[in-house]
């Protein structure tokens, strides 16, 4: 029995140490290490627990849209950060840098916004949630 | 005479009623609502101060309270570390949780996940002190009142000298009467010197309720837990946890030691709350689609 139970336990170990380094878990999204920029109009803007999300139609370089669904932390995370309730309004044109979901769908983790008229939120030097903190 | 005598109550109680606001205007601050930063950044050391005596009364927060993948001094991250002593019993319940937080394959998406605190169940204790912990704490001569930001739970620590109560089989027993167990448990303190109140607790949720971490670490009723609340000087109380739970671990093992940091005490805290119709529509528009494999 207490064999058997350390190979269990022994299997269990060998799991969680066998994830690849090239990818990592934040919330429930498994995210490619690498972040990108890019410019888009936003079609809609969540201020909601348990993380707020922004989604925003990107032109790709074949010229078909596509809309990407960015989160952030919740509401108290980020505000610091410089995030409110009415950041982003329906039609802005905005940069944003995130890391994108490894699994290749269009989901991201926001990292920092550009807005129309030139203020970023989040990012270096805002007091952005470092990853994997604030809510979940 | 009368008249008087009328004139000069009626003078004196004008006075005792005018002189008390004229005076709190004088003291008063501007009143205004500062921008919420509960997570203010720890105080230099040439601006620090000494604590005051046998109080723990402030708004405290910690960089380090998240602790999103599991707690803070055992993450379950998978980085080599000792593996925690489980019980048969404890290692076959962590084996049927599936968590969404902490690394896969353990950690699932939402969609699959049976963590209770994705149906915005109560988190129960000590899993609040595991879960974005920032805290405003209140006190009396009798207890000592925390009130946890997320979802605004709150417990109350008594330290009038009072008795911890005595486990028994679902729940504990306390002069002589059954108590039910419940979500914060029953909580006794006592001050180790005029710096540190060491705090008990007993009579938690079982363990079909509550976990003990994001990482679905199982925690049951039959858990003592231990906290030391250190302050170590005038902005900076220490928070230490730990667990003794027989049925889920074979010895006792400690689980945190956060430095919390005296924030703002004028900070409005943005609520911080567990809404099923917003974890639904999350899952719906990023969760489920944004984790699956």
């Amino acid at each position: 029995m207490r064999s058997r139970l350390v190979i269990v336990f022994a299997a269990v170990v060998g799991l969680l140490t066998s994830v690849s380094l090239a990818a990592h878990h934040t919330g429930a999204t498994l995210l490619s290490e690498e972040s990108v920029t890019m410019k888009g109009t936003v079609e809609s803007w969540l201020w909601s627990n348990p993380h707020c999300l922004l989604s925003i139609n990107i032109t790709g370089e074949d010229g078909e849209v596509v809309k990407w669904v960015l989160e952030t932390q919740a509401p108290n995370s980020v505000y610091s950060a410089g995030y409110r309730s009415n950041s982003f309004k329906n039609g802005d044109e905005v940069t944003v840098s995130f890391q994108s979901a490894a699994n290749g769908q269009p989901f991201g983790r926001l990292s920092s916004a550009v807005l129309p008229d030139g203020r970023q939120l989040g990012g270096r030097g805002r007091g952005a949630a470092p990853q994997g903190a604030g809510p979940q | 005479m009368l008249n008087r005598y009328l004139v000069v109550m009626v003078g004196l109680l004008g006075t005792a009623l005018i002189l008390p606001v004229g005076a709190l205007a004088q003291d008063s601050a501007p009143l205004t609502w500062p921008d919420p930063v509960p997570n203010r950044q720890p105080v230099a050391e040439a601006d620090k101060k000494p604590a005051p005596q046998r109080s723990l009364v402030g708004m405290w927060g910690s960089r380090l309270g998240n602790q999103a993948k599991g707690v803070q001094l055992r993450p379950n991250d998978g980085t080599p570390g000792d593996p925690l002593p489980f019980t048969p019993y404890g290692l076959e319940l962590y084996e049927s949780y599936r968590p969404a937080e902490g690394v896969p394959p353990r950690a699932v998406p939402p969609a699959e996940t049976n963590d209770p605190r994705t149906l915005c169940e109560p988190l129960g204790f000590p899993r609040i002190n595991h879960y974005d912990l920032g805290v405003q704490i209140f006190q009396d001569e009798h207890k000592v009142a925390i009130l946890y930001n997320y979802d605004n739970p709150w417990r109350i620590i008594w330290t009038d000298g009072r008795s911890l109560p005595t486990l028994v089989e679902g729940g504990v027993e306390m002069d002589g009467q059954y108590r039910a167990p419940r979500w914060t448990g029953y909580s006794v303190g006592r001050w180790l010197d005029d710096y540190t109140l060491e705090v008990q607790t007993v009579g938690t949720m079982p363990e079909d309720r509550v976990w003990l971490d994001n990482t679905g670490r199982p925690i049951s009723d039959q858990v003592r837990v231990t906290e030391t609340f250190r302050r170590l000087d005038y902005d900076t109380l220490e928070w230490s946890e730990t667990i003794d739970d027989p049925k889920m671990y074979t010895r006792p093992w400690q689980t945190m030691q956060i430095p919390m940091t005296l924030q703002d005490g004028r900070t409005d805290a943005i609520t911080r709350y567990c809404s099923p119709t917003e974890i639904e529509e999350y899952n719906r528009i990023y969760g489920d689609a944004a984790s699956a494999r």
